[in-house]
């Protein structure tokens, strides 16, 4: 089966001063469609540096990467938004949310960008927070939301380009230990029942047992490649419209 | 498109009235100095643009109303006799001494006209009438200038130039633009009071006939009388003003503070205008991170931008409103005509969207993997 994203000998450099400092030093990766891969590693071994080549947010020094099939690096920065706003959906530590707008206007900012016309936007922002067990805080603010609802409405948000691939760096730091299995288990469930490529950057042990394969990142690069501990994960608490297919946007 | 940019504005009431009250200062800043130059300027002409003369007659050389030099009233009969001309009146404007009753002396500016004629009477009366000019030793003044010149009331008795002077009227808002108030009298009065020999006058006012042509009356004139210049009314104007704006230092401080007065202005709303985005430039590289282009997130800035113009324009020129009306009790006359008022509206979105550019410079800049960071 073919990855949907497929990391190539990439190498990243970052200038500092007349030198420049190595974050990855020829990394090679698949992560395949259904497969949740979480990358592990000690602060500064480079993983969230991956995360973000992946993401097509940040260009590798050298080396592939291929989304979808698609060849990236040859792309200029100006082509890269779009290929994020097609492919990647990201949740972020911090969640990352617009607190000026409410959690359904964070999720139809991102139909907006997708042009997604504003009435069916409301709806589809509507139901997606419904399906992530936010039905009834459309109209709260993110001040006005727990760390695990924040990270809901960031995962809502992230449905709502439906891409095909969701990268969430430390998704569970910021929240208490139920908050961050509730939502590794919505995590679990977009790659394993809507057929995602979840890869998710963390140093949380606790989450670990969700992962498909286990990728440790050391001085920027792969120090082991590890799916031989995993056992199906069960359950969840998403709802039963979050489990049905994802309705094509555009 | 969700409304990021206003939530952006108006979630953080701070911030909001921080944005605003820049903005607002900087409006109100650029009111004043150009209004202060505007009314500077207007004032330097007042004389000349609401004589409702056609033309000005004056000896050779005169650079501007004030500068007046005397030549024979014998004139005024050769104008009147060129064909177009439908009416012609001397005119007196000079400076000669006011005597308070404190004994302390002041210069003033006296006109003197032909009563029965149209053309250069008073303007705004409040108190008085032109008509009343035509009794004894009779004035009219500003009440601007009352206590300068020691003046109480209607009917009291001054000296000017050495003859005696009795108040019968009061104007609003005719301001000199030197220290010397305007003082106005009939012709007959102002010889007297300016020292002004019989048969001379400092101007000759004409009307033209309707559907003359204003070139060629002044070609007759200049052909027919000799040793004048005949400038229209708009030219003498500009003279007038260009000789007070730009060969006084008065004028050239007064145009250096109106554009001192815009560059600080922009800089204030420029400083505003950086912080307020700065102050997203996160949630800008979050926008950036999920694949919004460079476009859809300028449109969020330059709408925050324009909102902030709008608002701050409208509460700037509230408060503009009343400083200006301060003024016009007060020395210095700061003008807002129609066209400026519309102008600082466009001025002002100029500087938010301009600002707005400087601060979407730096926000193209972000990298959006800072998202990552924390």
């Amino acid at each position: 089966m073919q990855p949907v994203i497929a990391v190539r000998q990439i190498t990243k450099t970052y200038a500092e001063g007349s030198t420049g400092t190595l974050a990855l030093r020829g990394v090679d990766l698949d992560v395949h469609c259904g497969e949740l891969l979480m990358l592990m590693g000690p602060s500064g071994s480079g993983k969230t540096t991956l995360l973000s080549i992946m993401g097509c947010i940040l260009t590798a020094s050298s080396g592939s990467l291929l989304i979808g099939g698609k060849e990236i690096t040859q792309l200029t920065e100006k082509q890269l938004p779009a290929i994020r706003l097609e492919h990647v959906g990201f949740v972020f530590q911090g969640f990352n949310l617009f607190p000026t707008l409410t959690a359904r206007e964070n999720v139809e900012l991102m139909l907006d960008l997708k042009g997604v016309a504003a009435r069916s936007a409301k709806k589809r922002a509507a139901e997606l927070l419904d399906q992530v067990g936010l039905g009834g805080k459309q109209d709260s603010f993110p001040s006005d939301l727990s760390g695990g609802q924040k990270q809901r409405v960031a995962i809502a948000r992230a449905l709502a380009g439906d891409p095909g691939i969701i990268l969430a760096d430390e998704p569970t730091a910021a929240l208490d230990s139920h908050t961050g299995k509730n939502v590794m288990e919505m995590m679990s469930e977009l790659a394993h029942r809507r057929d995602r490529a979840v890869v998710i950057v963390t140093h949380d042990s606790r989450v670990l047992s969700f992962a498909d394969r286990i990728v440790k990142i050391e001085d920027g690069a792969i120090a082991g490649n590890d799916s031989s501990h995993l056992e199906p994960v069960a359950g969840g608490i998403l709802s039963h419209s979050f489990l049905q297919p994802a309705v094509r946007l555009a | 498109m969700p409304p990021l940019a206003q939530r952006n504005l108006f979630h953080d009431r701070v911030r909001l009235v921080v944005t605003l009250t820049g903005i607002v200062f900087a409006v109100v800043l650029i009111v004043v100095e150009l209004g202060l130059f505007v009314g500077f300027t207007v004032t330097t002409s007042g004389l000349i643009d609401h004589s409702g003369a056609d033309l000005w007659i004056t000896s050779k050389n005169v650079p501007y109303v004030e500068q007046g030099v005397a030549f024979s009233e014998r004139k005024l009969n050769q104008v009147r006799a060129v064909p177009g001309v439908a009416d012609a009146q001397k005119l007196i404007a000079h400076w000669t001494q006011w005597k308070r009753h404190d004994g302390g002396e002041d210069s003033v500016q006296i006109v003197g006209f032909n009563v029965d004629d149209a053309m250069e009477q008073p303007w705004n009366l409040v108190e008085g009438r032109v008509e009343d000019l035509k009794s004894p030793d009779a004035i009219i003044l500003d009440e601007l200038y009352k206590k300068k010149l020691g003046v109480t009331r209607v009917g009291e008795v001054f000296e000017i130039g050495g003859h005696r002077a009795r108040v019968v009227g009061f104007t609003r808002g005719i301001r000199s633009f030197t220290t010397s108030p305007y003082v106005f009298a009939t012709f007959k009065n102002a010889q007297s009071y300016t020292g002004l020999h019989e048969d001379q006058t400092y101007f000759i006012l004409v009307k033209l006939s309707p559907g003359a042509d204003l070139e060629q009356v002044r070609r007759e004139l200049l052909g027919r009388v000799k040793d004048v210049e005949v400038f229209t009314t708009a030219e003498f104007s500009h003279m007038t003003r260009f000789y007070w704006m730009f060969t006084t230092g008065a004028g050239v401080a007064v145009l250096i503070a109106a554009v001192l007065g815009l560059v600080v202005g922009f800089v204030v709303v420029a400083q505003t205008i950086y912080a307020t985005t700065m102050d997203h430039v996160r949630e800008f590289g979050t926008l950036k991170a999920m694949g919004a282009p460079n476009s859809y997130v300028y449109k969020v800035i330059m709408k925050q931008a324009a909102i902030s113009a709008v608002i701050g324009y409208v509460v700037g020129m509230i408060v503009s409103v009343f400083v200006v009306r301060a003024s016009q009790e007060g020395g210095a006359a700061i003008l807002m005509p129609m066209p400026m008022a519309v102008g600082m509206f466009f001025l002002t979105l100029a500087m938010c969207v301009g600002a707005a550019l400087v601060s979407i410079n730096k926000v193209t800049h972000i990298d959006p993997a800072m998202v990552f960071k924390g």
